[in-house]
């Protein structure tokens, strides 16, 4: 009979409390340094915000290449981008064409 | 083509006769901070003579690259140098690029538009070739302080990008002349 119980009042607490494919959007850091990006961010989804953080020494872009988002940062300036679909988005610096990342965002 | 040829058999020569001269092999640390910033020093004015004379934005952007980017690498030796107390050494190696780049904004100043759009950009991709050589084979090899050697080699991959991002401009330049 308690378990049954149990089982119930957890069983709706999920309808309370977000499961994690519910939560908030996740800020994930991407910095520029000694011209290159840093590592791609794992377990991206779209809705989330990426955090482009330019510690170099020089003016680097963060350039989709499907369009997606285009930043310019002087060196020590940082901007925020929605990644607003799921797929992979190939990302480069427009000034320093060899700068280059990916994006694997999940739905 | 033959300017590239004689610019870099230059440079190359410089180089080691430097070496020759010294017990150790290659420039000193104060003789590589020298011709390391001027090295950057002949880009910045190569590039704001092309902000005066072009009209291209994608040329202009270009040279505003250069001018950002050489001057951030120059703007951080300074402090190196002034950190590490070096005084950066003259030496026949930065005084012939000096000439040369001198001689090269005099040929590059008769020519406009598109022709100078061109000659400009492929002076360019010749150009970071050539230092960019300079830095791998001797420049970085031969530099004894840590910090300055680093220094170097960041500024090798940038300029190593420069090159790059000029050879596609000077693809798109010719592609533009020839067909359309």
């Amino acid at each position: 009979m308690a378990l049954l119980t149990l089982s119930a009042t957890l069983g709706t607490l999920s309808l309370f409390y977000p499961t994690p494919a519910e939560a908030a959007p996740k800020v994930h850091t991407i910095v520029m340094n000694k011209m290159v990006f840093g590592p791609a961010p794992a377990g991206m989804r779209a809705g989330d915000v990426i955090l482009w953080v330019n510690k170099d020494l020089f003016r680097h872009t963060a350039t989709a290449r499907d369009k997606s988002f285009d930043v310019d940062l002087a060196a020590g300036k940082s901007a925020r981008t929605v990644v607003r679909k799921a797929g992979l988005i190939s990302y480069f610096c427009r000034y320093h064409p060899g700068m280059k990342g990916q994006l694997a965002v999940a739905k | 083509m033959i300017r590239t040829t004689t610019m870099a058999l230059t440079l190359a020569g410089l180089l080691s006769t430097g070496a020759a001269a010294q017990k150790t092999a290659g420039p000193t640390d104060p003789q590589i901070a020298h011709i390391a910033y001027t090295a950057g020093q002949i880009d910045i004015a190569a590039s704001k003579q092309a902000l005066a004379k072009s009209k291209n934005p994608k040329v202009r952007a270009f040279a505003q690259e250069m001018v950002r980017d050489h001057g951030a690498v120059n703007k951080q030796a300074l402090a190196l140098v002034g950190k590490l107390k070096v005084t950066p050494e003259a030496n026949p190696t930065s005084a012939a690029l000096t000439k040369q780049s001198e001689q090269k904004l005099r040929e590059l100043g008769r020519l406009k538009g598109a022709a100078f759009d061109r000659a400009y950009v492929q002076n360019e991709v010749a150009y970071h070739k050539v230092v960019n050589g300079a830095l791998s084979s001797t420049l970085i090899p031969s530099s004894d302080n840590r910090e300055l050697k680093d220094l170097l080699q960041t500024g090798l991959r940038l300029f190593q990008e420069h090159q790059l991002h000029a050879e596609h401009l000077a693809q798109g330049l010719q592609g533009r002349s020839k067909r359309k």
